[in-house]
């Protein structure tokens, strides 16, 4: 490898050609792979979305037929979550730079994190498969006894798609949580890991315990629809609400791989737009790994009207409340880190105050559905839909699309135009709000989910809604448009453009192919702006 | 019925104005956390914005007293939010016993309500001013909900068993019923309408409908028509159990377990018999899946809800011979 600071050596340059990149062991370049691959998903979940909205700005169902409807908000739901969701940060950032901040030349098992991305990929064809054979019906949720034995959809290919991406899924986790244990440099306790390091742990746990579940839940419906298994099918003994319960025992947690990923970043770029040591980092760190864990516990509180057990759903109500808590104490100790900080008024600022608007409401409405007695109203209404946009967008896509802003210039090695930042994060801010705020009113007025048509009387809150859509298609398109021009320029980056503390600032932008010329040695707490002026002066 | 843009829906029904306090709760409590924090954040970026480039933050690493506080008090609040909460549940989820009963019954994509006195109606559902009402809820295809936002109250009908729910309505008027759990190509045409009339008016309506009998009639006559009545004697000479009186008394099953006898029960017991058999009977009875609609079963059951035991038989359910053989 070449030398420090000359770019010629960066991972990006050597070694050249379009199979040095589709075969590639590279941490780096294969999050390049997945942020190509989930930037073309979250474009075409975007266009389903965009086609929820147009429907529903009237009454009557007048754009789509209902079946097709149906299939839009079904694949919007499931390309976002399966296809982007849940492999965004975790495979690009966290691809890109767990080794990095563990002082490492790559991940423990660089041709598994390689395959990674093919079964993603194999996994994305046969779902897209399944769209263009006349699409899927079901609902992200593929509930039974629909999804086994009423819907004539392609729910088959749909979920064999679905079930085949979460082995990719479970590959990183797996290879993220090998090498956190094992390829720490030397000095680098666990105590000193920054925090985002925390977070993909924490994430990766819930990936390779909960996935399974889900594979397995996927894998029974398959059985009883080519099959006739008889597992969901009341007509012979099967439960239908069976189905819930192994479905939610993952796909709550997968809500958790969702934004704890983004809170990751969140507390990186705090402490970095704060140059500040992170307020209370072991109550932050050990919050990822409480969440992680007791949000395993939590799923009933998806079956509150479901016939389940009034009982059970007593403990899932209070373990649900107590899982506000971490969150809480999150929220807290990222606005205290900016108390007597230098904040900075640069754009990655913008998304943390972007994000931590939208977790807020996102995580303080989820308290309005943990209450039981209020859940039994709200459940399964655009308040819900409202509340979980607000976490999964408001928390995770802000999460993502700060730390993109964040860590761009390490990836590429470019910078992108500072106001036109600032002026999207506004843009998707602003958006967001005025698409999902009105949804809570019109869920509180009991609108349901799912709905191709609607009552007169949820026109107006419904036009708001598409209004902001369009905002915040503007705000997403606004982005992908400079950050793209941007590889078009020389580059241009320095190897610190934010004055941040972590490994990864210390090495070129881009990085050379192997992360470091020699092994780092870690002498200090992550975040140590204090320690790092002072002795600066020193100097 | 509804303004053109109501921001907040009718509460018509005794627990609606309870579910709304405790929304209000919620709210207050949320808000005042929302604008703490996102006010602390911008007035921090805002009064300790960077004003050299090589400036960093003040040396402070944390608070022990802090952290305590802030999991303390959220953890205090989410409680209060807890049991307000499951009381209200609990509330919701118990009917009063002496509420008047309706069947409703889901199918793709319409909802099928029956009176006991034997009115029926589709997509409607009629009900008196102040009376609590139960709805045993079934289906006959995939999941559904029955929702009645005025009245704050839904629950899922699933297939293969029977659900329950109940409302007092509190005001006269019409309000919407919608389907809340996705169900196929027309979930969205799935609604209808509560009508809350005053008694003498529903009496009058309900006078006025045309009838086939009442459930227990009909279901009477489906338990001939169906020969339940040749094994299911009136007294123990019969190969299954006596039925009258069996309604919620306590059984003891062939695997030793002992359960109480309800709806779901008797369901399971007619389309699915082989599933829990009463110890001392014999797994003989064939099943009624698809001979018998989700509508019938729910006559059935309303009809052997009405069998009596005589004051002198013995416990309902227990074998009367043990070497008779015997079904369900």
């Amino acid at each position: 490898m070449t030398h420090a600071g000359n770019h010629s050596g960066s991972y990006l340059d050597a070694p050249h050609g379009i199979a040095s990149w589709l075969l590639t062991r590279d941490h780096k370049r294969i999050a390049i792979l997945y942020l190509i691959s989930i930037t073309i998903f979250f474009m075409i979940g975007g266009l389903f979305a965009a086609g929820i909205r147009a429907e529903l700005l009237t009454p009557a169902g007048d754009l789509f037929t209902a079946d097709l409807y149906n299939k839009v908000f079904t694949l919007h739901g499931v390309v976002m979550i399966f296809f982007f969701l849940i492999p965004s940060i975790p495979a690009t950032l966290g691809n890109f730079l767990v080794p990095i901040m563990c002082g490492a030349k790559d991940l423990a098992f660089p041709r598994i994190n390689l395959l990674s991305w093919y079964l993603y990929l194999i996994g994305a064809m046969l779902t897209l498969g399944a769209v263009f054979m006349g699409g899927v019906d079901t609902g992200w949720t593929f509930y039974t006894p629909y999804s086994s034995m009423a819907s004539n959809t392609n729910v088959t290919l749909a979920a064999l798609g679905v079930f085949i991406a979460g082995f990719s899924s479970i590959l990183t986790g797996f290879n993220f949580i090998v090498t956190v244990h094992r390829m720490r440099a030397p000095g680098l306790t666990w105590f000193r890991m920054p925090l985002f390091l925390w977070a993909m742990y924490a994430t990766s746990l819930v990936m390779i315990l909960g996935t399974p579940v889900v594979a397995i839940t996927i894998l029974l419906v398959g059985a009883e629809r080519a099959l006739g298994f008889a597992i969901f099918d009341p007509r012979v003994g099967g439960d239908p609400v069976l189905f819930q319960h192994l479905f939610w025992f993952y796909s709550h947690p997968a809500v958790y791989i969702m934004i704890l990923p983004g809170m990751g970043v969140i507390s990186e770029l705090v402490a970095a737009v704060s140059r500040k040591q992170i307020f209370g980092y072991s109550f932050v760190a050990y919050s990822s790994l409480a969440i992680a864990i007791i949000g395993f516990l939590v799923w009933g509180h998806h079956m509150f009207v479901s016939s389940q057990s009034i009982y059970a759903g007593l403990v899932f109500s209070i373990i649900t409340m107590i899982v506000a808590v971490p969150s809480a104490v999150k929220t807290f100790n990222w606005a205290a880190t900016m108390y007597k900080g230098s904040i900075t008024w640069e754009s990655p600022t913008y998304w943390v105050i972007g994000f931590m608007g939208l977790f807020l409401v996102g995580g303080l409405t989820g308290l309005f559905l943990g209450a039981m007695g209020l859940d039994v109203h709200l459940h399964d209404t655009y308040f819900v839909v409202a509340h979980f946009h607000y976490i999964m967008v408001g928390g995770g896509v802000m999460g993502f699309l700060g730390g993109i802003h964040f860590w761009w210039p390490k990836m590429t090695g470019r910078t992108y135009p500072e106001t036109a930042g600032k002026i999207a994060a506004i843009l998707v801010f602003v958006g967001f709000n005025l698409t999902f705020f009105p949804q809570f009113v019109v869920g509180y007025l009991g609108m349901p989910r799912r709905y191709h048509a609607y009552p007169e009387e949820f026109q107006i809150l419904n036009v708001m809604s598409t209004g902001g859509a369009t905002v915040l298609g503007v705000g997403y398109l606004l982005i992908v448009t400079y950050l793209v021009a941007s590889l078009f320029k020389p580059r241009n980056a320095s190897a610190n453009p934010w004055g941040a503390t972590g490994l990864e600032w210390d090495i070129p932008s881009p990085p050379i192919t192997l992360n470091f010329e020699t092994e780092p040695i870690v002498t200090e707490d992550a975040y140590n702006y204090v320690g790092r002026a002072q002795k600066a002066r020193e100097n | 019925m509804q303004s053109s843009f109501p921001l907040f829906p009718e509460a018509a029904s005794s627990i609606a104005s309870d579910v709304d306090l405790l929304y209000f709760f919620i709210l207050a409590v949320s808000s005042f956390f929302a604008i703490l924090v996102s006010g602390a954040v911008v007035y921090f970026a805002i009064k300790y914005r960077r004003r050299h480039p090589d400036e960093v933050g003040q040396d402070i690493h944390g608070s022990i007293a802090l952290e305590l506080i802030w999991s303390v008090i959220p953890f205090v609040l989410a409680m209060v939010m807890f049991f307000w909460g499951a009381e209200l549940y609990f509330r919701i989820a118990r009917p009063p016993a002496d509420s008047m009963e309706v069947f409703v019954v889901g199918k793709q994509w319409m909802w099928k309500v029956q009176h006991p006195e034997g009115v029926r109606e589709i997509n409607e559902l009629h009900v008196p001013l102040g009376r609590p009402v139960r709805i045993t809820l079934g289906s006959e295809d995939v999941l559904h909900d029955y929702y009645i936002p005025a009245f704050r109250v839904k629950m899922d009908a699933v297939p293969g068993k029977l659900t329950t729910m109940w409302f007092t309505a509190t005001k006269v008027g019409t309000y919407r019923i919608f389907c809340a759990e996705y169900c196929g190509t027309q979930h969205s045409g799935m609604i209808g309408n509560v009508i809350v009339m005053e008694p003498q008016d529903y009496e009058a309506w309900l006078a006025g409908g045309r009838t086939t009998g009442t459930a227990v009639e009909n279901g009477e006559r489906l338990f001939t028509q169906l020969a339940c009545i040749t094994c299911h004697k009136t007294d123990s000479s019969g190969r299954g159990p006596v039925l009258a009186g069996v309604f919620g008394s306590t059984v003891q099953l062939m695997d030793g377990r002992k359960i109480v006898v309800d709806e779901n029960y008797l369901r399971e017991s007619i389309m699915n018999p082989q599933a829990k058999i009463v110890l001392g009977y014999q797994p003989i009875m064939p099943t009624f899946q698809g001979t018998v609609s989700e509508e019938n079963l729910l006559q059935l059951i309303a009809y052997i809800k009405t069998l009596k035991a005589p004051a002198a038989a013995p416990a309902a359910g227990a074998p009367a011979a043990a070497g008779q053989p015997g079904g369900k």
